[in-house]
């Protein structure tokens, strides 16, 4: 099976760790996922902000990125929902039975949780991540795609990780692309609920599958100094014991790096005591 | 009731006043809690509640196919048995044909039974204007109508309010409008209910003539259908001996049985109740019972508008329940004034630009009022797609701008970044800049997020809308797809180097 990964513009030059995380996990899970270079966007920003003809050529572009592949997975529930949901719609704009008829043809786009789950018939990825955890189900993933229960099931497989209920969980959490700015103050005052509940399980770390929606909470929570991180799923699901060294921390990367490079020098030298002994 | 939502400015404008409301923002926080917590536990009650939703949307929509006909069929019906039926194009036309009936019956006073209709062509102020008093006999309309309020929600138009405020309002608005509230009114729900009930009693039995909408109109045997959960309506269908129902003419459904299962998604997704307390179904005149002089003016006002917009028209289904105005993270923090409409929240956001057109910027603001969340299609007892039709009045709004000589600087930034995402070569060199800007970020920039990572700072322009209340990462030095270049996908790279936690 020919896969491709479908990086999103927001990951693409906001969050490559997200698109690392991917990459990592699928070959762990025995999957050599390529990146098709020509791919840009699913043009959801334009599509959902009524700019219906900028979209046409956005979408053809996707059309051409991953013609011949036979899957595309995204870490993205909002962009999967854009190309299985609005592709079509925007192909009918165009007027043009061709691009209609690539569209329809094109490879299916799956959310991450829905590739590891339906494709690969995984739900324990082998990851390790010893944190306190709450998710946040985000709206597209949860009612346009109708994930269900799957980001669950990968969590509550994840060695270490401790699953906290998120109250409200279902509700949006008011990011909603150009909403975001267009309606700033009702998408805080949604957000900070948000931000609230999350503040409520006491979690570290907030988890949910749209970096878009955890750049919006997140930032809420970074300026009320909440100390609560968010974290993609993907790299949640990618994380293993190997990582556990390289967790951050509130440091400068560069010192934790040191700190880390010495820890596992100090094992490394018990375990060679341990083997003369 | 003199507040109009006539001159309302765009949405983000009036939500920004409303969002500051305190008390607004408490009260509808508990409200609409409470009534979605209340629907979520019937509707799951019911085990095929899908196929209910099927079978209602199919109604309506079989109903709005062949609109004409059963439009005709309904005329007929309700002639054969002794109504009259108007036809008004629009809220003049229907507020000329009510007063001139009441007119010729030489009364100062109407009653009312809830109606949107009526709310949606003012007739209240309509008939004011020729002297007549239109009394509202809902609990929630008569304190919107006492407090010389606007209604903010299409089933609870008074959920702004809690009980304090409505007891200061009963204190003291009732005595000019008639039966003065008691001296030692409480604001206790059920003294407050009684205050009321005095107070509507004495219109009940003096009104000549009232004036209702209908939920539901059969064309096959020409019934007209109320539902209600206090009484009021029954009283005011019963007792005047003159009737007059502002119908929408999208309210019509083809034959009674298809009336099932409308009449039972409505009351577990409206109030959350099993079963509707007052359903009230009237056919025509009962000679010696009931009103003895009954007409029907059926309104179109825009319907046909939005009957024509082949993706909106699906909005004409809707039945008026409010699921999605409970259900709606929008509504909830901004209440329904800030829509500018007789119909708030989701519905409202696409109900008012398909009747009304694009143009006007208080209407055309009200398609992005929401987050697209979908929570209202989740809980729409007719299947109305609202994030879809959203999306296409967005699109209708642009378009309907596209013809400017000055374009909007969104629309610009817009047609950049689709120019950008049209060729990866010209999204890398975006990106490269990014970089270069998010190396400088790291390094200057003492801010961190939360796990380490550098902060973008205040942005300033339209980024402020953003960063007023949010931090925003700073850039990575290295986007995914130079990563990806530079190191095979990884297959060429050391010991994995984090390039979001910042501090390069």
């Amino acid at each position: 099976m020919k896969v491709a990964l479908m990086v999103t513009c927001v990951n693409d030059a906001m969050f490559p760790d997200t698109g690392k995380a991917v990459v990592r996990l699928l070959r762990r899970l025995g999957v050599d996922v390529e990146f098709p270079d020509g791919q840009t966007c699913c043009a959801q920003p334009m599509v959902n902000t009524g700019y219906l003809d900028e979209a046409v050529p956005v979408v053809r572009n996707y059309v051409d990125a991953f013609a011949g592949y036979d899957a595309v997975v995204t870490p993205s529930g909002s962009c999967a929902g854009s190309a299985r949901h609005q592709h079509g719609l925007v192909a009918r704009r165009s007027g043009d039975p061709a691009m209609e008829r690539a569209v329809a043809a094109a490879p299916p786009t799956y959310e991450l949780t829905e590739f590891l789950v339906d494709v690969l018939g995984v739900t324990d990825v082998g990851a390790y991540f010893p944190h306190r955890v709450t998710y946040h189900p985000t709206c597209h993933s949860l009612r346009m795609l109708g994930v269900g229960d799957r980001p669950r099931q990968l969590l509550e497989n994840v060695r270490g990780l401790r699953l906290a209920e998120l109250p409200g969980a279902a509700e949006c959490c008011g990011f909603g692309g150009t909403f975001a700015v267009k309606n700033a103050e009702t998408s805080v005052a949604m957000g900070s609920d948000k931000a609230r509940h999350v503040r409520e399980t006491g979690a570290e770390v907030l988890v949910a599958g749209d970096n878009s929606c955890l750049m919006h909470i997140g930032g809420l929570l970074s300026r009320q100094q909440a100390g609560v991180r968010v974290m993609h799923l993907a790299e949640v699901l990618a994380a293993t014991e190997d990582d556990a060294e390289q967790v951050p921390t509130e440091q400068p990367a560069d010192l934790a790096a040191q700190q880390s490079a010495g820890r596992t020098d100090a094992i490394q030298h018990g375990l060679e005591q341990g083997a003369t002994s | 009731m003199s507040a109009t939502f006539v001159g309302m400015p765009p949405f983000p404008t009036a939500a920004r006043q409303a969002l500051a409301d305190t008390q607004l923002r408490h009260n509808l926080a508990h409200a609409t809690g409470t009534i979605r917590a209340k629907r979520a536990k019937v509707v799951g009650e019911v085990e095929h509640w899908e196929d209910l939703r099927l079978a209602g949307a199919a109604v309506k929509a079989r109903a709005l196919a062949d609109l004409e006909t059963n439009l005709v069929r309904l005329e007929e019906s309700l002639t054969a048995q002794g109504a009259t039926v108007h036809w008004a194009r629009d809220a003049a036309e229907a507020c000329e044909v009510v007063a001139r009936v009441a007119r010729s019956h030489d009364v100062d006073e109407v009653v009312k039974v809830k109606s949107m209709a009526t709310q949606e062509i003012e007739l209240n102020e309509a008939l004011q204007a020729q002297g007549i008093a239109a009394w509202e006999t809902d609990l929630a309309e008569l304190i919107v109508q006492l407090g010389d309020d606007l209604p903010s929600h299409i089933l609870v138009p008074a959920i702004h309010r809690n009980r304090a405020e409505i007891r200061e309002i009963f204190r003291s608005k009732m005595s000019a409008a008639g039966k003065p509230a008691p001296d030692d009114l409480t604001d206790e729900p059920a003294v407050l209910a009684g205050a009321a009930r005095q107070h509507l009693r004495e219109k009940f039995l003096r009104a000549k003539v009232a004036v209702s909408g209908a939920n539901f109109a059969v064309a096959e045997t020409g019934t007209l259908v109320v539902v209600e959960s206090e009484g009021n309506g029954r009283m005011c269908l019963t007792l005047p001996e003159v009737l007059i129902s502002v119908v929408g003419i999208e309210k019509v459904v083809p034959t009674f049985a298809e009336l099932d299962p409308l009449l039972r998604l409505l009351p577990r997704s409206s109030t959350g109740e099993r079963m509707n307390p007052y359903t009230s179904m009237w056919t025509g005149v009962t000679p010696g019972d009931g009103p003895q002089e009954v007409h029907v003016v059926l309104v179109d006002n825009g319907r046909t508008r939005a009957l024509a917009d082949e993706v909106g028209r699906q909005a004409l289904r809707c039945i008026r329940c409010s699921a999605c105005l409970n259900v709606c993270p929008v509504y909830e923090r901004t209440g329904g004034h800030a829509y500018g409409s007789v119909y708030p929240g989701p519905i409202g956001a696409i109900l008012n630009p398909l009747m009304r057109g694009q143009g006007d910027p208080q209407v055309d603001s009200l398609p992005y009022a929401s987050s697209l969340c979908g929570a209202c299609f989740e809980v729409c007892p007719v299947r109305i797609d609202i994030p879809e039709v959203l999306v296409h009045l967005r699109s209708k709004v642009v378009d309907a701008h596209r013809e400017d000589r000055v374009p909007k600087a969104e629309a610009v930034a817009m047609k950049g970044t689709a120019w950008a995402f049209t060729d990866a070569r010209r999204l890398a060199a975006g990106e490269r800049l990014s970089g270069l800007a998010g190396r400088v970020l790291t390094r200057v920039g003492k801010a961190r997020l939360p796990g380490g990572r550098a902060t973008a700072g205040r942005l300033p322009g339209p980024g402020a809308a953003w960063t007023g209340a949010r931090d925003l990462p700073a850039p990575p030095r290295e986007s995914f797809r130079a990563w990806w270049r530079r190191t095979d996908g990884g297959r060429a790279e050391g010991p994995e180097q984090s390039e979001q936690k910042g501090g390069e």
